[in-house]
């Protein structure tokens, strides 16, 4: 039961960070981002106990509704500067492949590195990161960046989890889970300083 | 009372209630004055020993637990701690003149603060989260809420971020190591995790795009405090990973790593800074090179480089905070720090200019200035290595040095009959006079600094013994 559902889990973690890849629209980013820490816990919950590993999933949604209300507030629409080639929706498809092709590759010898965490385990958290990593190489807006950190965090927050079980790590990890929220909250409203100057202008 | 709290929450206490002041002086000099009283404390108040004060008892824990793990600062720590704060203060005296202090000094304390905590977390692999904090912490004192984020900015915040997962990793690579020390295999997979952790935190090439991209877009003194914390206590916390594991210690591949690394830097620091035409990058590349010297320390035999990496670390506080205070100041003064707009800046600026050329003799190890001693000493440690690796810093520092006569004749150079119309208040004119001063008292006697600088290598249990 177990490994189904760890399995149905890494299945959601492609589905929301392709998603991530390919949504333009803001409400659905922050709202694969939710679902994609659900997915996060699902095999954080393989190793840690429940209540620990709530702590991922709650710091998680609270990192993704800080990004949301922040952007939510900001008047400037999306803009559309990820549309030419080679950055448009096929490409970043093309990307998603290479990575997973990627992951497919060294998930059996990570997991044997990685004391036996379990492949879906070891497979969710490789895709993460891989899809954290192409998501802040082809973009350079600042909500973008800070899912892609956060894409990674997850990712590796997922590995870790099967090595190290301290509670002082969970909590320094939710701190600074929602600090890169907080910080990214803060560039957003930065860089969206000048772009109404601009459009009053 | 207990060490960690005085020395870590205290700091954090305090720069959130300095959060609350806006006025620039009242804030420079009460974080100053604060950061002063916190390195004094820790040069002459022992840790772990009892002190009788008349009638009164006074002795500081060592150690906080929290969440089942300890804060540990050890009493062989005071000397460092008492740098630290004794620089910071320097940092936070000068912000008044930099007018940064509404950012730098609140901070500036939670950013010590935290990387003190990460050089007293137990096990020290922790380290890796109260550094990211640090970084996450950085980002509101580099940039405005009401000016859009530069690239440099956001390349910080992912290069640094990266860092963490990859030396948390390492962390639980190495004790595996330690537990099967036949394993080759996994001894070079954590490695490898280690210097990739490394490589990004402490920008190695080519991942230190973001310094002269920071120095472009935000004022050069808020940059130059995070060029002095950041590399000094993470270059700290990498010695402790050599401490601990005798294997990476006796490695001599790790030691020839960190030899051409420590080399890479340098001569790639001062060939950029030979050629660049912005005062903002000379000073970045300058601070690469710094770093590579610190890595070139830690590739020597480590009775010898330890204490070199020690000596190097005043050098480099203060060197950086003329530097970076000057370069504010000339800021303030062009429109853009190019040499075409810095062209003749020495006649509105005079101290700034000079100050600016000082610093970046001493960082290219000018001789009777304060980065000449350890750069002297690491030279000849290096010469009796490799007679090739000298040479390449030799490179390195000849780069440097013509970085900083370029700078110099670009901002002497003006128009005829230009009239000298200097523009620094004395706020300004006060701490660069000092900072220069003790540029040439460090390059002069630097065994002035040695009563903080003698017992630093004790904190380590291995090293420099």
């Amino acid at each position: 039961m177990n490994v189904t559902l760890s399995w149905i889990a890494v299945g959601a973690i492609v589905v929301t960070s392709v998603g991530l890849l390919l949504a333009r629209d803001w409400r659905w980013s922050i709202s694969l981002l939710a679902v994609q820490y659900l997915a996060m816990f699902v095999l954080v919950l393989q190793h840690w106990p429940l209540g620990m590993a709530s702590v991922k999933v709650v710091s998680g949604w609270m990192s993704a509704a800080i990004l949301g209300m922040t952007r939510s507030g900001l008047s400037t629409a999306d803009l559309v500067e990820e549309e030419n080639w080679p950055r448009g929706g096929p490409f970043r498809l093309f990307a998603a492949g290479i990575v997973a092709l990627i992951v497919t590759v060294t998930t059996p010898g990570v997991d044997t590195i990685m004391a036996d965490a379990g492949f879906a385990v070891t497979a969710g958290s490789l895709f993460l990161i891989g899809m954290g990593l192409l998501q802040l190489g082809i973009t350079s807006r600042i909500l973008r960046v800070t899912i892609g950190l956060m894409t990674v965090l997850s990712g590796f927050e997922i590995l870790y989890s099967a090595v190290e079980g301290s509670v002082l790590v969970a909590a320094l990890l939710a701190v600074i889970n929602l600090g890169l929220a907080l910080v990214g909250s803060y560039l957003l409203i930065a860089s969206n300083s000048q772009e109404q100057e601009t459009d009053s202008e | 009372m207990n060490a960690p709290i005085l020395w870590i929450l205290v700091p954090i206490v305090l720069g959130t209630f300095l959060l609350f002041i806006r006025n620039q002086r009242v804030l420079s000099v009460l974080g100053g004055s604060l950061a002063l009283v916190l390195a004094l404390l820790a040069q002459f108040i022992p840790i772990e020993l009892a002190l009788r004060l008349g009638p009164l008892s006074l002795k500081i824990d060592a150690s906080l637990t929290i969440l089942g793990r300890v804060l540990l600062i050890q009493p062989a720590e005071g000397p460092l701690l008492a740098l630290i704060y004794g620089a910071a203060a320097l940092w936070f005296f000068g912000a008044e003149a930099s007018k940064t202090a509404t950012r730098l000094v609140p901070l500036g304390f939670m950013i010590i603060a935290l990387m003190v905590a990460s050089i007293a977390v137990e096990p020290f692999l922790y380290a890796a989260l109260f550094i990211e904090m640090a970084i996450l912490l950085a980002i509101p004192m580099l940039t405005s809420i009401s000016r859009p984020p530069g690239r440099g900015a956001v390349r910080f915040l992912i290069y640094q971020t990266l860092a963490m997962p990859f030396i948390l990793l390492a962390g639980w690579m190495l004790a595996g190591v330690e537990a099967s020390p036949g394993d080759l295999a996994l001894a070079a997979q954590s490695a490898a995790m280690l210097g990739l952790g490394f490589a990004f935190l402490l920008a190695i090439f080519p991942l230190y795009s973001w310094i002269p991209l920071l120095l472009e877009e935000t004022s050069p003194y808020l940059v130059g405090f995070l060029l002095w914390i950041l590399p000094t206590m993470t270059i700290i916390f990498g010695a402790g990973f050599l401490d601990r594991y005798s294997w990476l210690r006796n490695s001599s591949e790790l030691i020839l790593a960190l030899r051409f690394i420590g080399l890479l830097m340098v001569v790639t620091g001062g060939a950029f800074a030979a050629f660049q035409r912005h005062l903002g990058r000379i000073m970045a590349y300058g601070s690469i090179a710094e770093t590579g010297f610190s890595l070139l320390a830690l590739s020597l035999d480590l009775r010898l480089g330890i204490p070199i990496l020690f000596l190097l670390i005043p050098a480099r506080a203060l060197g950086l905070a003329v530097w970076s205070l000057s370069l504010t100041i000339i800021r303030e003064n062009v429109e853009t720090m190019r040499f075409g707009a810095a062209r003749g800046i020495l006649r509105v600026t005079p101290l700034a200019g000079a100050g600016m050329i000082v610093a970046a003799l001493s960082t290219g190890a000018f001789p009777l200035l304060a980065g000449f001693p350890a750069r002297l000493a690491l030279w000849e440690g290096l010469s009796r290595i490799s007679i090739g690796s000298a040479l390449w810093m030799m490179a390195g520092i000849i780069g440097l040095l013509t970085s900083a006569f370029r700078s110099l004749a670009v901002i002497s150079i003006a128009e005829e009959y230009t009239s000298w119309e200097p523009r620094e208040s004395p706020a300004q004119l006060l701490m660069l006079g000092l900072g220069v001063i003790g540029l040439f008292i460090l390059g002069l006697f630097p065994q002035s600094v040695q009563f903080v600088l003698a017992d630093l290598p004790l904190m380590f249990e291995h090293l420099g013994r």
